[in-house]
């Protein structure tokens, strides 16, 4: 069992904890993901490390409230617990060498790009941020960002907060202005880092894209999490989760991420019911 | 007394039931079955049963216990080579072991080894809750990887001589793949439960949730003071023929389809882990693997599940037995075809449609037999102009595994042939690195339960010759 020692709400969807899980926590870097399962019975899904603590035993994981088993979780109190939780699986985020980067995030995958944007950093690097959401409300990590990028851009959809737009024509920006990056990494919903790569394509920028599709044991033996990278059949928990942006067919990801979507909707509908009035 | 010609019959679910519960297909011997059946052993003095037993029970010894209604005595004795019986006796291939080799077998059927095992085995299990098991420890560490049935037997063997053993298991679960493979039906999980519990019982501590190779590595393993460390890691990764299609929605790998229905539990009403439930199911492949995907399909819901095999019955690698309660329970096979395509369903007028994407049919070709391969099995030779599309909605790929690189990537000095599979000296499972042991499939890709037993064992001995000698 695997304690929750800290939890707050981000913004009414999406929520940190701090889980205590000192194995993991030792060996976990950036880009690297979790498994956890809720309860037993539970389903198990994957969650990028959001942060660790090497000292203080602990593991940081940022959800956002979309399925049965988020709001399971959800529903899990500071000082209670949780089945299992098994990383860090994956391979880090390579960072060796890299003078300037661009970290591109969208939404909750904002929360996976911090660590990232954080060792770079760390590193010497230039970093230049652009994340992105739908509106005000939803904005996470703001401060966190400001402390770890040279540069900082926000941006949301509606306009309410930061500056109105897509986190592509942030980008495009400040490329367009002579910013020169080794690398752009970006982390986010599918149909984001796509058009990321589709920005940063005519210019030949080097651009690495975090995956996240569904899988099960994360540890190469499902088969679960494959997608096509450069026509090659590759698996994101023992392949990734990071890939050449230039090569992943996105379009392919995207399908088999709604695999399971009129599934998930049930579930969703019948965990609602059973949260009724406890949250 | 007139000796009977044929094996005592296993008594079975019936197949049209069966067919739609994830039960046991086998219900097992009585008493009064197995003690009959006993006594068909010759007792023979040269006991070719017990060379052909990759861990070389002593067979005719233990079913003699039987014969006199001393199935305890029949228990002790078994369990001195097997620390999984209950799971042998249920999935071992015995037609092509120990009964392919019975002297009874020499006229008549076998004696029904397996039957009898498992039989000895259910009866203790039932019984032996609170039982206390006292071993002395040798006050030496010794580190397994993974709890499939290699390590479970290295565990097991080397826990009985006072090893303080410690199972490290990626799953949440124990078992490898007696839990996430082999389906409910034909090797209940408590089954399983119950053989780990007892090697718990004999001091092996189990660690589930630690990924070797990435939460610890090999080499931290001895700093932990381990002075030994056996690898059975499992096969890995599975195959996929890379023809069009197999990205589409509605195709699995066996790996996952049966992860999802036996480790999640996905085939009980309430489970949150999803699966198709689809109407017309295609497993690719002919092996074990191929047979628990089609039934377990068949299981969950599906009018037609095709075993689609590129070559004849004959050359099917799947058990006998396993063939047969398939084929009774209404998996048709369609044999000597090969998947060139998987085809999808594709509005082009409504890029919405919620179904596009989704499987739609399965084309394939028709093969004949050619010349024998290396292997002597005979090669299917494609019929051109010979494709045909079979309509179904969910495809199960179940092609064979290749082995996983976590281990061999982070262990230094592990030497790994062009397969990707460790490469052990085959009478004791070392490897090329000091103190390090493998066996099972990530040795010898995917094989049989008995085979990676057998390696376990191989190998716990060897740990054992060499850690005393210390």
């Amino acid at each position: 069992m695997y304690k929750i020692v800290r939890k707050r709400e981000l913004n009414p969807t999406v929520t940190m904890m701090d889980v205590s899980a000192p194995l993991v926590a030792k060996k976990a870097e950036a880009g690297q993901f979790i498994i956890l399962r809720v309860d037993e019975d539970g389903e198990r899904i994957p969650l990028t490390v959001a942060g660790f603590d090497r000292a203080a035993g602990t593991v940081r994981i940022i959800f956002q409230i979309v399925g049965a088993t988020t709001m399971c979780l959800n529903a899990k109190k500071e000082g209670e617990f949780i089945s299992d939780f098994v990383g860090p699986l994956g391979r880090p985020t390579e960072t060796e060498g890299l003078k300037s980067v661009c970290v591109v995030g969208g939404g909750v995958g904002c929360a996976i790009a911090l660590p990232v944007a954080e060792k770079l950093h760390g590193l010497g690097c230039k970093v230049h941020s652009v994340i992105g959401f739908r509106s005000k409300d939803l904005l996470i990590l703001e401060d966190e960002f400001m402390a770890s990028s040279d540069v900082l851009d926000v941006m949301t959809d509606d306009g309410s907060y930061g500056r109105k737009g897509l986190v592509t024509e942030a980008l495009k920006d400040a490329i367009d202005a002579g910013e020169k990056f080794d690398r752009v990494i970006t982390i986010g919903p599918l149909v984001m880092m796509k058009y990321v790569v589709a920005t940063t394509k005519p210019y030949g920028i080097d651009t690495v894209a975090s995956m996240n599709p569904i899988m099960i044991d994360g540890t190469g033996m499902c088969g679960c999490c494959r997608l096509t990278v450069g026509g090659v059949t590759k698996f994101a928990c023992v392949d990734g989760p990071d890939f050449n942006g230039f090569d992943i067919d996105f379009d392919e990801a995207m399908a088999r991420a709604s695999m399971y979507a009129s599934f998930e909707k049930r579930e969703r509908d019948k965990a609602c019911n059973l949260f009724k009035g406890v949250m | 007394m007139a000796m009977d010609p044929k094996k005592h019959e296993m008594p079975l679910q019936d197949a049209k039931v069966r067919a739609h519960n994830f039960a046991e297909v086998t219900l097992g011997y009585t008493e009064e079955v197995a003690v009959a059946e006993a006594k068909r052993c010759l007792n023979c003095k040269n006991r070719p049963c017990v060379e052909a037993c990759p861990v070389n029970i002593s067979i005719p010894e233990f079913i003699s216990e039987i014969k006199k209604g001393n199935f305890d005595g029949a228990y002790g004795i078994i369990s001195q080579s097997s620390s999984l019986p209950a799971v042998c006796g249920r999935v071992c291939p015995q037609e092509t072991q120990c009964e392919s080799k019975c002297t009874m077998g020499i006229k008549f059927e076998p004696v029904g080894i397996g039957r009898l095992e498992r039989f000895v085995a259910d009866r203790h299990n039932e019984k032996s809750e609170d039982e206390k098991i006292e071993v002395r420890s040798n006050g030496k560490k010794v580190a397994v990887v993974g709890s499939g049935p290699s390590g479970l037997t290295c565990a097991g063997d080397l826990a009985k001589k006072g090893y303080e053993v410690t199972v490290f298991e990626a799953l949440h679960l124990a078992g490898g793949v007696l839990v996430y493979g082999i389906p409910e039906f034909r090797l209940p999980k408590d089954i399983v439960r119950r053989e780990v519990d007892t090697l718990k019982k004999y001091g092996v501590d189990v660690q589930t949730n630690v990924v070797i190779g990435r939460t610890k590595t090999v080499d931290e393993l001895f700093e932990e003071g381990y002075r030994a460390v056996f690898i059975g890691s499992g096969a890995g990764l599975p195959n996929f023929m890379n023809i069009p299609g197999e990205s589409l929605k509605g195709v699995y790998s066996a790996n996952e389809f049966l992860t999802r229905s036996n480790l999640m539990k996905a085939y009980e009403d309430d489970c949150r882990t999803p699966i198709m439930h689809a109407k017309n199911v295609a497993v690719v492949g002919g092996g074990n693997v191929a047979m628990d995907a089609a039934r377990t399909a068949l299981r969950l819901g599906a009018d037609h599940v095709y075993i689609v095999y590129r070559r004849s019955m004959q050359e099917l690698p799947a058990r006998r037995e396993e063939v047969e309660h398939a084929e009774e329970e209404g998996v048709e096979f369609h044999l000597l075809r090969n998947p060139v395509e998987i085809i999808g369903y594709n509005n082009s007028d409504d890029r919405k449609d919620p179904m596009n994407g989704f499987v739609i049919g399965i084309k394939v070709i028709k093969c004949e037999l050619g010349e024998p391969d290396e292997r002597g099995r005979r090669r299917p030779v494609e019929v051109p102009g010979s494709e045909y599309v079979i309509d179904v909605d969910c495809v199960i790929m179940a092609i064979g595994t290749s082995p996983n690189p976590l281990i061999k990537n982070t262990t230094e000095g592990l030497e790994v042939n062009r397969h990707g599979g460790i490469i052990v000296e085959e009478a004791t499972g070392k490897t090329s690195r000091e103190c390090v042991y493998a066996g099972g499939d990530a040795v010898t890709g995917a094989a049989t339960v008995i085979l990676a037993m057998g390696a376990g064992k191989t190998a716990a001995k060897a740990i054992d010759e060499y850690l005393s000698g210390e």
